[in-house]
C-alpha cells in the first residue's frame, strides 16, 4: 500500500488452518467483501503461535495482528490449542502496554469453518478500529528516532 | 470366473455412514465404489449447522472427511448414479448403473465456480430447504466433493452464457446419461433417510403458515452458510422472533401416520436447535419444547438437557400439541395444547416441526435391486445379533436405513459394516490396488534455493481482479525466485505435467503455487513435486483467492498489491524450508482385546477373519460378560444360544488366545508395536506384541442403596427379577418397577439407556408368565427409542401401567409391619396412590467397571466425569480414541444394547483393520524435533503435549525431551512453549514464520 492518502493499517493476521482459515476461505466462496488490509498467515494450531511471533510483527511495522482459532471449548483440532492460544494472548495484552502498544491492536478470536461472514467482519471492524488508533507507536518512534 | 472373488466393494449412499464405511475399507487395501444419487456426498450432515452434545461446528468435522475421499487414490466417487441391477453372489457381484448427465465434463471442470456468477437464471436452492435461491448451474455446497458443477436442465434456459465463460470448455450441453457394470466382492448399504414430509401432519399448518419450519430448515436458517447467514429471521417478514416452539414427535410415536417407531434423533436435535437459536440471536429468546418424554438416551445427552434447562432456560412442556393457527395479520402463531388435563394456548413468532426419519426414497426398488427384506416400516430388516447384515449374504447395511439413529450411532456401524464386507473378501485384500511408486527423492541439501512460482489466473476468479500478469513478473524480482509463470489453472492435470517439466529445466528445488486454498489443493501439488524427486515439504502455498480477489473484487489495485505481499511473505518462507522425512514405523500384525464379553469376544472373530491374531484377556474365569447375565431379549431372540456358539467360535479359533482369570498388567509403546504384560491366572506374566488395543471392559450393575434394596428381599433389580423369572420362581400378583435407579441423579446425571427397554422387556415377560399380575412401572421419561417404541406400545397394549413421576416427587418405598407399600403421585388423576406389591424391581443404572481408572492411566487415554471411557471425538470417531492405535467399543464407551456393542465391536475391528493390514504405517512429516543441545529438561513441553508424545530420556545424566514420532500430531504447542527454543517444529519453524511475517510488512513503493 502507498504511503500516501488515509492511513491504511497493516495487519498480519495468524489463523489455525482448521477452523479459523477455512472460516477465510469461506469468506472467500461466499464473495464477502472486507477491506484488503490483512496479511494471512497460516499455521496449523492457535496453540503454535508463539508472543514472540506478534511482538516481531509489531516490531517490523504491523499496525495491528489477528489471531484467530477454532471456538472455546472443543472444537480445536488438537484439543486444547485454543486454550494455550487464550492464556498467551491474554498475557501478552498485559505486556504490551509495557511496551505503549494500545492492547486493542491485538485481537483473539474465534471462528469456525462455517463463519465466513464473521470472520470477513471480524476484519472490517479491526480495520475501522485501528484506523480510529492510527498508525502503531512503534512505528512513529522508528521514524522520530 | 463366478467363484473367483473380487477385492472391491460398492457402497451404497454418500452421508457420513457411506463416507466412513468407504475411508475405513480403502484404508484396508480394498478397492470403494461409493455412489451417491446426488450431485455431491456429504449427505444431511452437510446441511446441519451443529452437532449435539458438543455443539461443534458440523461442517468442519465433516468436510476433512469429505477432502480424504474425495483425494483417496483407492475410491472412485459416482455421482447422480442409481442402480439398475444386481447380479451374482457374495464375493463376486455384477452391479448395473445408470449415470445421470451432469451437462459437464467432470474431468475437465475445476469447480471455479464463474459459471454460476453469470447464470442469469434463479431457481430454487434446494440444499437450502428453498429458503434462497440458487443458478440453473450450480454445486450444492460451497464445500461441496467432488466440487464440479452442474446443470440444472428443467431450469436451464440454454441461453450459452456459461459455455461462452467456461475457460476450462467442461460444458456439454448434450451429453447422455451413461450405463456401467461394477464387479465387486461385497457391498453396503447407506442410503440414509427421507425426512418425514410435515404437509401429511396439517394440523401444524407447515405448508399453510410461513412461520412453521421444518427442524432440517431450521438447521440451515441457523448455519453461518445458510439462507440467512445465521442469523434466525421468521420467513414472512424478516423479523427477528422473540419466542420460538420446538414442536417433538412430528411423523414419529404416530399410530395414525403408521410411523409407530420413535426417529430416536430429534429430542437432542430439537434440545441442540434451541440452544444454538438463543446463541446466535441478540435478544432474548425464550425458546419451548412440547416433547412426549425427553430421549437423551445417549452419552452425556442428560448432562445437555440439564444446561438447556438449567443454563439455556429453556422450556420444556410435556404435551403433545393438538394444533397450531395463525393470526394472519401478524404470521404469529397459536400453540394448542393439554397440561395438567387443562386445555391452554400460547403465542409463538415461529415454530419448528422436528421432523421424524422415514425409510429412504424408493425403498422398495432398493430391496428388489439387491434382495433384501425389510422390516414393516420398510427399514431394512436386521436382527440384535446380526446389526448390520442383512438378509442377503454378501450385503451389508448401516446409518439410520437400518433404524432412525443419530451420527455416532451411524459412524459405528458404517465402520462395523466395513469390517463385515472386508471379511468377505479378506484373501482379495490389496489385488485391486496398487501403492504409488514415487522416483528417488533429490538431495538439495547443497543447494542453493531455486524457487519456482506457478501463478494460477483460476478463469478469471483470480485473473479478473488480480493484475497476474504483473504478479508474475514481481515475482521473478524476488530473492532465490529463478523461475514464475502464470497458468489458466494451475490444478488441472496438464500444468501438473508443465511443473514437473519446468522443475526439470530449471533445477528447482523449492515451488510455490499463488492460487486458491491449501486446504483444498496441497495434496495435490505436494504429490506433483514428489513425482518430480523433490521431497513434498519443499512445496508452499499462498491464497490469493478465496483471501484476496474474491474478498476485494471492487479493489484490483490494492488486491494486486496484497497478492505481491503474500507472494513476498511465502517467498520468503519458502527459502528455508526443509525436506521432512514422513517417519516409517512397522506394524505388527496382531491384536490385544481387554475384556472377553461379547464386544471384546466379537471383536477377537472379526480380526481373526482379516487374517489377524489376537490376544483376548479377560478378568473372569470365564467368557461372556453381561451377556450371561440374560435370559431373554426384547426382541424374543435367545442369548444363552447365541452367547454359547459365540464363545465356542472363540475357543475354537487358532487365531485367537484366550486369556482367562487374568489381566494387563502393563502396556508400552505406541500404534503397530505395542508391548504387554499379561498377569495369567497361574500368577505368571506373558509377554506379547500387538499392533494395536481395543478396550472392551464392559460395565456393571449399580448396587442400589434407594428404597430398601438389601434390606427387604422383595426389593430387587431387573437382573435379579430376569434370573427369577427364568428360573420359574416368579409367582408374584402385583409388581412394581421404578426407573432410573442410580441414574440422571446429582452423583450420576446421565442416562443409563438400556434400563427402560429392560423394563419393558421383563414386564412383557411377566405378562407371558402370569398374564394376570399388574405391573406399574414408574418412570421418569420412557427412552424406547427406535423400533423399541413397539415394544412400549406392546406392554401398554397388555394392561402394563406407565405412571410418570418427576424429581420433585418421587416415589417413597416403605416397610410396614413386613408389607412393603409404594407410594406415588399419580398425574392423571391427580392423587397420591399407595399400594402394596408383591415386589418392587428397580431398574439399576449401568455404571462404569471400576477397573477403567486403571486401564485408562495404562493406556494413558482420558475416561468422562462418570468414569466411562471417553473417545476421540464423540460425533465422528465414536470408536477411536486420540491415541493412535487404541480403540473402544461396547459398555467400556457408554451402557448400550446388545446389537449396539456389537456394531461398535465390528467398528473397532474395522478401525484396527487400517493399521494391522499395512506392513509399515507413514506418519505426517510435520512433526515436532527436539534440538537435544538445547534442551534444559525442563519438561514444559512433556507437559503441554496433549497426545503424551513427548517423555524425558537420560542423556549424558539429564533428562532431555524426547518425541516419539508416532504420537506427535504436529500442533507446535510444544514448540511455543520452549523455552530455550530446543524445540523445532517442522514445516512450521519460528525462523519460517518470522521470515514470512518480516516479509509480509516490507514496505514497498508503489
Amino acid at each position: 500500500m502507498s504511503g500516501k492518502g488515509e492511513f491504511e493499517p497493516r495487519i498480519i493476521g495468524f489463523l489455525c488452518n482448521w477452523c479459523s482459515y477455512a472460516g477465510a476461505d469461506l469468506a472467500g466462496v461466499s464473495r464477502i467483501q472486507y477491506p484488503p488490509n490483512i496479511r494471512i498467515i497460516r499455521v496449523m494450531c492457535s496453540g503454535r503461535i508463539d508472543p514472540a511471533f506478534i511482538l516481531e510483527a509489531f516490531k517490523d511495522g504491523a499496525d495491528g495482528v489477528l489471531v484467530a482459532g477454532c471456538h472455546l471449548p472443543s472444537d480445536c483440532h488438537y484439543i486444547s490449542g485454543n486454550f494455550k492460544a487464550l492464556r498467551r494472548i491474554t498475557l501478552l495484552k498485559e505486556v504490551l502496554k509495557d511496551f505503549g502498544i494500545e492492547p486493542e491492536r491485538l485481537r483473539l478470536e474465534w471462528v469456525s469453518a462455517s463463519e465466513g461472514d464473521r470472520f470477513a467482519s471480524i476484519v472490517r471492524d479491526m480495520v475501522k478500529q485501528i484506523k480510529r488508533l492510527g498508525p502503531s507507536p512503534l512505528k512513529s518512534k522508528e521514524k522520530n528516532a | 470366473m463366478a467363484n473367483q472373488k473380487i477385492g472391491a466393494v460398492l457402497v451404497v449412499g454418500g452421508g457420513v455412514a457411506g463416507i466412513q464405511a468407504s475411508l475405513d475399507l480403502a484404508d484396508s487395501g480394498f478397492k470403494v465404489y461409493l455412489i451417491d444419487q446426488g450431485p455431491s456426498i456429504g449427505g444431511v450432515m452437510a446441511q446441519l449447522d451443529k452437532t449435539f452434545p458438543t455443539n461443534d461446528c458440523s461442517m468442519c468435522i465433516l468436510s476433512p472427511k469429505l477432502v480424504a475421499t474425495g483425494r483417496h487414490p483407492n475410491i472412485t466417487i459416482l455421482t447422480n448414479t442409481e442402480i439398475t441391477g444386481l447380479d451374482g453372489e457374495v464375493g463376486n457381484f455384477e452391479v448395473k448403473i445408470r449415470k445421470r448427465s451432469r451437462y459437464i465434463i467432470e474431468d475437465k471442470c475445476n469447480g471455479c465456480g464463474i459459471c454460476a456468477q453469470k447464470c442469469p437464471i434463479e431457481a430454487v436452492d434446494v440444499f437450502n430447504k428453498g429458503l434462497s435461491k440458487r443458478c440453473a448451474i450450480y454445486v450444492e455446497y460451497p464445500q461441496a466433493v467432488p466440487l464440479k458443477y452442474m446443470i440444472d436442465r428443467e431450469k436451464c434456459i440454454g441461453c450459452g452464457t456459461c459455455y461462452e465463460i467456461c475457460k476450462a470448455k467442461a460444458i456439454e450441453y448434450d451429453q447422455k446419461d451413461s450405463e456401467a457394470t461394477l464387479n465387486v466382492g461385497s457391498i453396503i448399504l447407506a442410503p440414509g433417510f427421507e425426512a418425514f414430509d410435515a404437509r401429511l401432519k396439517s394440523e401444524y399448518g407447515y405448508g399453510r403458515f410461513q412461520n412453521v419450519v421444518t427442524s432440517i430448515e431450521f438447521e440451515r436458517i441457523l448455519s453461518a452458510s445458510g439462507p440467512y447467514g445465521g442469523l434466525v429471521l421468521r420467513s414472512s417478514d424478516g423479523d427477528i422472533p422473540k419466542k420460538i416452539a420446538f414442536i417433538q414427535c412430528v411423523g414419529s410415536r404416530d399410530f395414525q401416520l403408521g410411523n409407530n417407531y420413535c426417529s430416536a434423533a430429534c429430542c437432542m436435535y430439537g434440545m441442540k436447535e434451541a440452544v444454538i437459536a438463543k446463541e446466535h440471536t441478540p435478544s432474548n429468546l425464550d425458546c419451548t419444547i412440547f416433547y412426549m418424554d425427553m430421549r437423551a438416551y445417549g452419552k452425556e445427552f442428560d448432562a445437555y438437557y440439564n444446561r438447556a434447562k438449567d443454563e439455556w432456560g429453556i422450556k420444556f412442556v410435556r404435551s403433545r400439541v393438538a394444533g397450531v393457527t395463525e393470526d394472519p395479520r401478524t404470521g404469529n402463531l397459536f400453540v394448542h395444547y393439554v397440561e395438567d388435563e387443562t386445555p391452554k394456548t400460547e403465542e409463538f413468532d415461529m415454530i419448528v416441526l422436528s421432523i421424524g426419519m422415514r425409510p429412504p426414497k424408493n425403498v422398495e426398488a432398493l430391496a428388489k435391486n439387491f434382495g433384501i427384506r425389510l422390516n414393516s416400516y420398510k427399514f431394512c430388516e436386521t436382527s440384535s445379533f446380526s446389526p448390520v447384515d442383512t438378509s442377503k449374504p454378501g450385503v451389508f447395511v448401516c446409518g439410520a436405513f437400518s433404524a432412525p439413529k443419530d451420527i455416532p450411532e451411524s459412524v459405528a456401524q458404517a465402520s462395523g459394516a466395513a469390517a463385515k464386507a472386508m471379511s468377505v473378501i479378506a484373501s482379495e485384500r490389496g489385488t485391486l490396488v496398487a501403492p504409488k511408486e514415487y522416483p528417488p527423492e533429490r538431495d538439495v541439501s547443497q543447494e542453493e534455493p531455486r524457487i519456482g512460482v506457478f501463478v494460477c489466473h483460476c478463469g478469471i476468479n483470480i485473473g479478473g481482479v488480480v493484475n497476474v500478469p504483473e504478479l508474475v513478473e514481481y515475482a521473478k524480482s524476488l530473492p532465490n525466485v529463478v523461475y514464475a509463470e502464470a497458468n489458466l489453472y494451475t490444478c488441472s492435470q496438464d500444468t501438473q505435467k508443465l511443473i514437473r517439466e519446468k522443475i526439470q529445466e530449471n533445477n528447482l528445488n523449492r515451488v510455490i503455487v499463488a492460487s486458491c486454498t491449501p486446504r483444498t489443493h496441497e495434496p495435490l501439488f505436494k504429490e506433483t513435486v514428489q513425482e518430480a524427486g523433490l521431497n513434498p515439504y519443499l512445496f508452499e502455498m499462498t491464497n490469493i483467492r478465496d483471501q484476496c480477489s474474491w474478498v476485494h473484487m471492487h479493489e484490483p489495485k490494492e488486491a494486486t498489491e496484497k497478492a505481491k505481499d503474500l507472494v513476498r511473505s511465502i517467498v520468503a518462507k519458502a527459502k528455508l524450508l526443509k525436506p521432512l522425512k514422513k517417519p516409517l514405523i512397522n506394524v505388527t500384525p496382531v491384536g490385544l482385546i481387554i475384556g472377553g464379553g461379547v464386544s471384546g469376544m466379537t471383536a477377537a472373530v472379526e480380526l481373526s477373519k482379516q487374517g489377524f491374531e489376537v490376544h483376548l484377556v479377560e478378568r473372569e474365569n470365564e467368557l461372556g460378560g453381561h451377556l450371561s447375565t440374560l435370559h431373554y431379549l426384547l426382541d424374543r431372540d435367545d442369548p444363552k444360544a447365541k452367547l454359547n456358539a459365540l464363545i465356542k467360535s472363540v475357543m475354537e479359533n487358532d487365531k485367537i488366545h484366550v486369556y482367562l482369570g487374568a489381566e494387563v498388567a502393563d502396556l508400552t509403546g505406541f500404534v503397530g508395536n505395542f508391548k504387554s504384560k499379561i498377569r495369567q491366572r497361574n500368577g505368571e506374566q506373558k509377554e506379547v506384541e500387538h499392533g494395536i488395543v481395543i478396550v472392551a471392559t464392559g460395565a456393571i450393575e449399580y448396587k442400589p442403596t434407594e428404597y430398601l434394596y438389601g434390606k427387604n428381599p422383595k426389593v430387587m433389580t431387573q437382573h435379579e427379577l430376569e434370573e427369577k423369572i427364568a428360573n420359574g420362581e416368579f409367582g408374584a400378583r402385583n409388581v412394581v418397577m421404578i426407573q432410573c435407579v442410580g441414574a440422571r441423579n446429582d452423583e450420576r446425571p446421565n442416562c443409563a439407556r438400556i434400563c427402560c427397554g429392560q423394563a419393558i422387556k421383563n414386564a412383557l415377560k411377566i405378562k407371558e408368565v402370569s398374564p394376570e399380575t399388574e405391573v406399574y412401572v414408574l418412570y421418569k421419561d420412557l427412552r424406547a427409542y427406535g423400533f423399541k417404541e413397539d415394544y412400549y406400545r406392546e406392554a401398554a397394549t397388555k394392561g402394563v401401567l406407565f405412571i410418570n413421576y418427576e424429581d420433585e416427587r418421587k416415589p417413597e418405598v416403605a416397610n410396614e409391619y413386613g408389607k412393603i407399600k409404594v407410594t406415588f403421585w399419580e398425574p392423571v388423576i391427580k392423587e397420591v396412590v399407595q399400594i402394596e406389591p408383591d415386589l418392587v424391581v428397580l431398574s439399576a443404572a449401568t455404571i462404569p467397571n471400576p477397573d477403567n481408572k486403571r486401564v485408562a492411566e495404562m493406556l494413558k487415554v482420558p475416561l468422562t466425569k462418570d468414569g466411562f471411557f471417553l473417545e476421540a471425538h464423540m460425533k465422528l470417531r465414536p470408536v477411536d480414541f486420540a491415541t493412535d492405535g487404541v480403540f473402544l467399543c461396547g459398555m467400556a464407551h457408554s451402557p448400550k444394547y446388545i446389537e449396539e456393542s456389537i456394531a461398535q465391536a465390528c467398528a473397532a475391528a474395522a478401525r484396527a483393520t487400517t493399521i494391522l493390514s499395512k506392513p509399515t504405517l507413514e506418519m505426517e512429516g510435520i512433526i515436532a524435533n527436539v534440538n537435544e543441545d538445547l534442551c534444559s529438561g525442563c519438561r514444559i513441553c512433556e507437559y503441554l503435549c496433549p497426545y503424551g508424545a513427548i517423555e524425558m530420556k537420560e542423556k549424558d545424566g539429564k533428562p532431555i525431551a524426547h518425541v516419539t514420532e508416532a504420537l506427535c500430531k504436529g500442533c507446535g504447542a510444544c514448540g511455543t512453549a520452549c523455552p530455550t527454543k530446543a524445540i523445532i517444529m517442522g514445516h512450521f519453524t519460528t525462523e519460517e514464520i518470522l521470515a514470512q511475517v518480516k516479509a509480509a510488512l516490507v514496505e514497498v513503493e508503489a
